[in-house]
């Protein structure tokens, strides 16, 4: 036993040939907030502190697709949402349709600590924060060039199915692969465990590219893309529509209470249930196993133990 | 060919001192609304098409806290969600922050059906409302002079109020209204079992449907989602079953009540009866909560730990019951 954490900053097709400038800057925000977590574990903070922590570090870094960097819905605006799970006392804060809320997950975080609500969405959530005094900027803060632009090739490619009169098989790809291939469907996400097996999960996204206006994700929803009880916990990234009807993260927990199976047995199992493509997972367990399966090309990601052991990777590693 | 069954539930806590006539009333719609459902299984309908059908019936009706007749936020306005689940291939729609739709459950279908995603709410999913034609309203349509008088009664005690339906009468206020405050989430509010509601159904195909539909509960924040339009929380269907809960929305959501039923049953190998039990018994702590049930096999469950929980089920070899305690 001994403490864990994993980060991830979103699983998709992440091309091979990813350019370095693409590469090296996510690769950087990873290792700086692996490290981030993991001197907060160090210092004995509480998991539930360490995952808003290094989640607030992820949205702020404009690289990936949460917080600032967010990707635009159809009408070129920001909804972020974000999710926090305490493993021990199974409370959860939720938010979705925020626009303006510098730290989307410290919104979620608040809704579970100040209200006796679980989740709050759009003019409720944001009249929320401002009534905690949260920080809040103007929505242009969290648009960067390269959504703009991802955004345009989307629409251009019209890869998300807009024509609501055809029934749409949900097995198409939505996601936008842009063409220059850096296709960032990621969410970013971070799970903790400390020595004591205390647990917690925390992830944040601005969705889809393209996305309708109003459309929520797998990631504010408690058991899809977040979920942490006293076995595990679990940070989930991919396709959300397959996410939200696969129930990923609350079955990989249930997979190792109900079938026995450890921690990463239990998450490959669950990754596998998942159409190729789909989805990602970061995990701990309880007993400071951490594992990091995805069924999609690649996955940022970071992971580190206590006995020494550290990772820091995109595509499929020798180690699962 | 395997049998059809069906079950409906308008919400799990009733308060014991509920007056007869409002239990009689209860009992009318749902058999009512058992009646609509046996009715379209009869005709072949399929399960995702009857529950729709049901909870339709279900929103329309004033009695229960859906559609017509829902809770009010604490701006005294409407706010519904809703969401429906195909067991088969498991697709699902679901939506909230419905202010003008007349029927949220037949938004989350079209959601399901007619657009790439998965959840729509607030504006975004008003727009889509408009695109899809489907029947608005205004706001107003679905506020009822009871729930007003329920708000005005949760304000007075600056509660989340527990809703039983009591006419507003007498000047005790506040204090007549809640015989027995009970805790939730551990901050001093009363207990709130909203009185949302769900259909589950299994056709004669052994597929399984499920659907839950509410305004959530009184005095809320704007903009709070509950458990209803979550997949997993409120409303679940596998292969294997379909499942409606309804009682505390955050204690639903932290046990992943609606597919904790489906999970026991897959990794534990328990059939639909022994599911529903494990997972009322072991799965709720503190929180109170009830849920309907289906299984492929034609079976119907239904378990709840609150002071009771208005519901019917009805199987095809000629079983009915409707009850409330």
């Amino acid at each position: 036993m001994g403490w864990a954490i994993a980060v991830h900053g979103g699983a998709g097709d992440i091309p091979l040939s990813l350019p370095p400038e693409k590469r090296l800057p996510r690769e950087a925000g990873l290792r700086r907030c692996l490290d981030v977590g993991i001197a907060a574990l160090k210092a004995h903070n509480h998991p539930l502190d360490v995952v808003e922590l290094v989640v607030r570090e992820l949205e702020n870094n404009p690289h990936f697709n949460a917080g600032k960097g967010s990707v635009l819905t159809t009408s070129g605006t920001v909804e972020m949402e974000a999710c926090i799970m305490d493993g021990k006392t199974m409370k959860c804060g939720a938010v979705s349709g925020v626009s303006t809320v510098v730290n989307a997950i410290s919104l979620a975080r608040l809704v579970m600590d100040k209200t006796p609500h679980i989740y709050l969405a759009f003019d409720g959530a944001e009249a929320f924060a401002r009534e905690q005094g949260l920080e809040t900027v103007e929505m242009s803060h969290f648009i960067t060039p390269e959504n703009i632009e991802r955004l345009k090739q989307a629409q251009e490619a019209d890869r998300v199915q807009l024509d609501y009169t055809q029934p749409i098989p949900k097995e198409v790809p939505k996601e936008a692969a842009v063409a220059d291939g850096d296709s960032q469907i990621g969410t970013v996400g971070c799970v903790a465990v400390d020595s004591e097996g205390s647990l917690a999960t925390a992830t944040s996204t601005g969705g889809i590219v393209n996305k309708m206006v109003g459309r929520i994700g797998d990631t504010p929803i408690i058991g899809a893309g977040t979920y942490a009880n006293h076995l595990c916990a679990i940070s989930a990234t991919g396709r959300g529509e397959a996410i939200i009807r696969g129930t990923i993260a609350r079955d990989v927990a249930a997979v190792m209470e109900f079938k026995g199976l450890s921690l990463k047995e239990a998450a490959a199992y669950v990754i596998n249930q998942v159409p190729r493509g789909n989805a990602g997972l970061i995990a701990v367990s309880s007993t400071g196993e951490v594992t990091m399966p995805f069924n999609t090309t690649g996955m940022f990601r970071a992971c580190a133990t206590e006995d020494g052991y550290s990772e820091i990777a995109i595509w499929d590693s020798p180690t699962k | 060919m395997g049998a059809w069954a069906i079950a409906v539930h308008g919400g799990a806590g009733v308060d014991p001192n509920l007056p007869k006539e409002r239990q009689e009333e209860a009992k009318r719609l749902l058999t009512r609304c058992l009646d609509i459902g046996i009715s379209a299984l009869r005709s072949n309908l399929p399960a995702i098409d009857v529950v729709e059908l049901v909870v339709r019936e279900l929103e329309t009706d004033p009695l229960f806290n859906s559609g017509r007749g829902s809770a009010l936020t604490e701006k005294g306005t409407v706010e519904m969600e809703a969401s429906i689940m195909d067991g088969p291939k498991r697709r699902c729609g679901a939506v909230s922050g419905l202010t003008t739709v007349k029927n949220p459950v037949s938004l989350a279908r079209l959601v399901m059906e007619k657009s790439p995603h998965s959840y729509l709410a607030f504006s975004g999913a008003e727009e889509f409302a408009k695109k899809q034609g489907v029947e608005m309203v205004d706001n107003e349509y679905f506020i009822t002079e009871d729930n007003v008088g329920m708000l005005k009664l949760a304000k007075e005690a600056n509660s989340i109020l527990f809703d039983y339906r009591i006419p507003a009468v007498g000047t005790c206020g506040a204090g007549a209204a809640m015989d027995s405050p009970l805790q939730m989430n551990g901050l001093p509010i009363s207990v709130y079992a909203p009185e949302t509601v769900g259909c589950v159904v299994v056709d004669k195909q052994g597929r399984c449907a499920a659907a839950t539909s509410t305004g959530g509960l009184m005095n809320k924040m704007s903009g709070r989602i509950g458990d209803s339009p979550l997949i997993g929380s409120g409303t679940y269907a596998s292969e294997l079953c379909g499942v409606s809960c309804t009682g505390e929305g955050e204690a639903i959501i932290r046990s992943t009540l609606a597919r904790e039923v489906s999970a026991v049953m897959e990794y534990k190998g328990l059939n639909l009866h022994e599911a529903v039990d494990y997972v009322i018994k072991n799965r709720l702590d503190e929180g109170k909560a009830g849920l309907i049930a289906v299984s492929k096999d034609g079976e119907v469950a239904c378990g709840f730990n609150t002071t009771g929980m208005f519901r019917g089920c009805a199987t095809e070899d000629g079983f009915m019951e409707v009850g409330v305690w």
